[in-house]
């Protein structure tokens, strides 16, 4: 049962991420991306993340990818002389395909010649089924305060300078 | 307990990593490059959160994925900005046509 789960879903993942790399319809992307987020985060879950699972469905799909969509929306070419009642295409060219493909598929095969000839010596019993919520609480306030702090302050960076540098758009020089 | 052994879940990992540096290479749009760019930070955290398993007292590979999501939601923010930034400047989202060399 568990393991046609995570067979399940990595195909889903995997094949969402196939679908994102071969259309050119970057609203239709977008969508695939939604699907392979949620394929990651049932993958988080059966590895016991139920907390990062949730984390990854808030953030990821309830923020980052809406932002996304966002941008897509916000970065189209207008045609005035579109019929709209025609479905709206935002065509993505694609070049460069050789190069990509000759560096996705090489790149892969290294990893997995590193992940077949890596002998792991797990040390330690695998998880348990209770719930990390605890664990990553305690950590996160005693041996991980200081990251947690920076992240803190690398969040109010990062809106500031959004806001900074997304306010006047198109300046009038 | 679980029956799934660690390499599958770094093989699935490493075909999405494969995968979005793939679509960073081959889309030319900006939001394109920014989509492979979070699939390849999810692969990574699927590595990390696959290694945590044989940790469950300390927790640290799911704490440096968690990590890696803030880091990752602050840099979209920051990138959208940037490209929204240069969309009002060239009206291209190409990344090969915003320059202002001659040709």
């Amino acid at each position: 049962m568990e393991a046609a789960a995570f067979y399940g879903f990595s195909t889903l993942a995997i094949a969402s991420a196939l679908f994102i790399l071969f259309t050119k319809n970057l609203i239709y992307a977008a969508f695939a991306l939604f699907l392979a987020f949620l394929g990651v985060g049932a993958l988080y879950v059966l590895a016991g993340a139920d907390f990062l699972g949730v984390t990854q469905i808030m953030i990821y799909v309830g923020g980052i990818l809406v932002l996304l969509i966002f941008g897509i929306m916000l970065t189209q070419k207008g045609d005035k002389s579109a019929d709209p009642s025609k479905p709206n295409r935002i065509e993505v060219l694609i070049k460069r395909e050789v190069w990509g493909f000759l560096i996705g598929t090489g790149f892969f095969i290294f990893l997995l010649k590193v992940i077949f000839t890596s002998d792991f010596r797990m040390a330690g019993d695998s998880i348990n089924s209770k719930s990390t919520i605890k664990t990553i609480g305690v950590e996160l306030m005693t041996s991980h305060l200081l990251p947690f702090e920076i992240a803190a302050v690398l969040l109010l960076v990062a809106l500031i300078g959004a806001a900074y540098l997304a306010m006047n758009r198109n300046p009038t020089p | 307990m679980t029956s799934i052994p660690i390499q599958h879940y770094l093989i699935v990992g490493a075909a999405l990593f494969s995968i979005g540096l793939a679509i960073a290479i081959t889309k030319r749009h900006f939001i394109g490059i920014l989509l492979g760019i979070e699939l390849m930070l999810n692969a990574v955290n699927i590595n990390l959160v696959a290694f945590s398993r044989h940790d469950p007292e300390r927790l640290g590979g799911q704490l440096f994925a968690l990590f890696v999501i803030v880091v990752a939601a602050a840099e979209v923010t920051v990138a959208l900005a940037i490209i929204l930034r240069v969309y009002g400047r060239f009206k291209t989202v190409d990344p090969d046509k915003v320059s202002e060399l001659k040709k």
